[in-house]
């Protein structure tokens, strides 16, 4: 029970701190506005460059820009606790590590999904590519998994938290990384072989797949392959994120490391 | 002449203090190579290889406006954290003129992106770095930085009243690498947006690196660039008396 207590409202507290202090003027701008911008831009070239269709571009960079909810915020409601030196008090609490840190991925992982359901539909609304009411429903579980799986990578971003300082820069070189390898803007039997087979390794990458084909009209059942390949990956990345939490941990405590900024 | 020293001394230690950034390095270079692999390929899914130089030149550009952007609304702001902000504001010269050269070392910072785009497009892609004009190529590249930087200076002078100047650096950077046009033509857009491209540098300083580059005269765009560097510079002299006459008003030229 304690346990729950500590996944739920520790996760949602935590959670409301980090935006209580970055507030929706941060918020708007860089969950709710640059998403759409990302999918005109590369809409845009598409068109310019001759290749895929508005459709093609707005799924693949709705569902590719949720990483940043998913890698940032995961990793801030970590990192951002040895800023303000709490981290300390935390982690002497008798609180089980892993309610602890995963209550905190929930709540990052709506967002997530918040993040890349918004841009779809207004990406859509702009661009002419709307979805109805049906394909919404089939899709609505395509884009949790793909915001669970990018959260597991965040989880990773956030235990790199505790021994690195510029965890942004990091969280920036994953989204760009995503952005080339997850398949958003150039399909993958575009890439060359070993990119194609690192992107297999990558999360969203099976959910684009997965979200391009339930538009075309396919069953979720159809993609229960791709779906099942993207939890999977998004599992392995949270347990070593818990994994590299426990370890980092440990080596601040013996090092005296934990609050160093 | 004590202008042109501070002006010196802002540039020299803005520089020193942006090598040390390591979010400026990435951005600077790691993220226009990560735009210009996607537009590669891009590209080349679309049977234009053609093109590949003038998409690596567009990348290149973008990284230029994203330093000068971050860095735009990033000095205020760090300045604010580090408690200097008020002494700058202090200081018996115009705050414009202590502002200009950090924000044109943001903008020179951001030349390392079209260099690593150029290199990276050339090592990995093969892109051939023939330059139709190459001394107006020399004179384009210089312009088209400078007069983003202008521009920075306009934004910076905003970001003095603006407390989270971070997240609208954010949100300022896709829309006018889509209306500069950087990556592909601005003939594909809306027609309402022209005017828009029309206000931007980064608009004629691509379009004066492109033609300098791929063919084409460039004395226009370079002229244009230019001009409007110009005028957002004389702009941003009297916004930034404004925004820090209100700044000091309402006592929030510190607040973080």
């Amino acid at each position: 029970m304690k346990g729950l207590r500590v996944f739920f409202v520790g996760g949602l507290i935590s959670y409301r701190a980090l935006f209580g202090f970055l507030s929706l003027w941060i918020f708007v701008p860089a969950l709710i506005l640059t998403p759409i911008f990302q999918i005109l831009l590369f809409a845009y070239i598409g068109r310019a460059a001759g290749v895929g269709s508005d459709e093609f571009y707005v799924i693949g960079n709705a569902i590719q820009y949720s990483s940043v909810p998913c890698l940032f915020a995961m990793t801030q409601t970590i990192a951002d606790e040895r800023f303000w030196q709490t981290l300390g008090p935390i982690l002497i609490s008798p609180a089980g590590r892993l309610p602890l840190f995963l209550g905190r991925a929930l709540p990052v992982i709506v967002n997530g999904l918040f993040v890349a359901a918004f841009s779809l539909f207004v990406g859509g609304l702009l661009l002419g590519t709307t979805l109805d009411g049906a394909t919404w429903a089939r899709l609505a579980p395509v884009l949790l998994v793909g915001a669970f799986s990018c959260t597991g990578l965040g989880l990773v971003n956030a235990a790199i938290g505790l021994r690195v300082r510029e965890t942004a820069v990091l969280s920036n070189v994953f989204v760009g990384l995503l952005l080339i390898f997850c398949g958003a803007n150039v399909a993958l039997s575009t890439l060359p072989g070993w990119m194609a087979v690192i992107s297999r390794g990558l999360p969203l990458t099976h959910t684009i797949e997965a979200a391009r084909a339930v538009a075309a009209g396919a069953s979720l059942a159809s993609v229960r392959g791709l779906l099942g390949r993207e939890a999977v990956v998004g599992l392995a990345y949270a347990a070593l994120g818990v994994a590299m939490l426990r370890f980092f941990e440990q080596q601040s405590r013996r090092h005296a490391t934990l609050e160093r900024v | 002449m004590t202008g042109l020293r501070v002006v010196r001394a802002g540039f020299v230690m803005n520089l020193k203090m942006l090598a040390t950034s390591s979010f400026f390095l990435v951005t600077s270079t790691l993220q226009p190579v990560i735009f210009a692999t996607i537009a590669f390929y891009m590209f080349r899914a679309g049977g234009q290889g053609g093109t590949l130089l003038y998409a690596a030149l567009g990348a290149g550009m973008m990284g230029v406006w994203s330093t000068t952007l971050y860095g735009s609304g990033g000095m205020i702001q760090w300045q604010r954290w580090q408690g200097t902000l008020e002494l700058s504001a202090g200081s018996p010269h115009p705050l414009a003129l202590v502002y200009l050269p950090f924000t044109l070392a943001n903008a020179l910072t951001g030349a390392y992106a079209l260099v690593a785009t150029l290199l990276w497009g050339r090592l990995l892609f093969g892109v051939p770095l023939h330059l139709v004009h190459p001394f107006q190529f020399a004179v384009a590249v210089p312009v088209a930085i400078l007069s983003l930087g202008l521009m920075g200076l306009l934004l910076a002078s905003t970001f003095i009243l603006y407390r989270y100047a971070n997240a609208l650096s954010n949100l300022l950077e896709y829309p006018v690498w889509i209306a500069s046009g950087l990556v592909f033509s601005t003939s594909i857009l809306p027609v309402w947006t022209r005017p828009i491209s029309w206000l931007l540098p980064p608009y004629w300083g691509i379009l004066a690196i492109r033609h300098a580059a791929l063919g084409g005269s460039a004395w226009g765009p370079i002229v244009a660039a230019l001009a409007l560097g110009a005028a957002y510079g004389l702009l941003s002299t009297v916004t930034f008396g404004i925004f820090e006459r209100l700044a000091r008003d309402q006592a929030t030229l510190s607040l973080t």
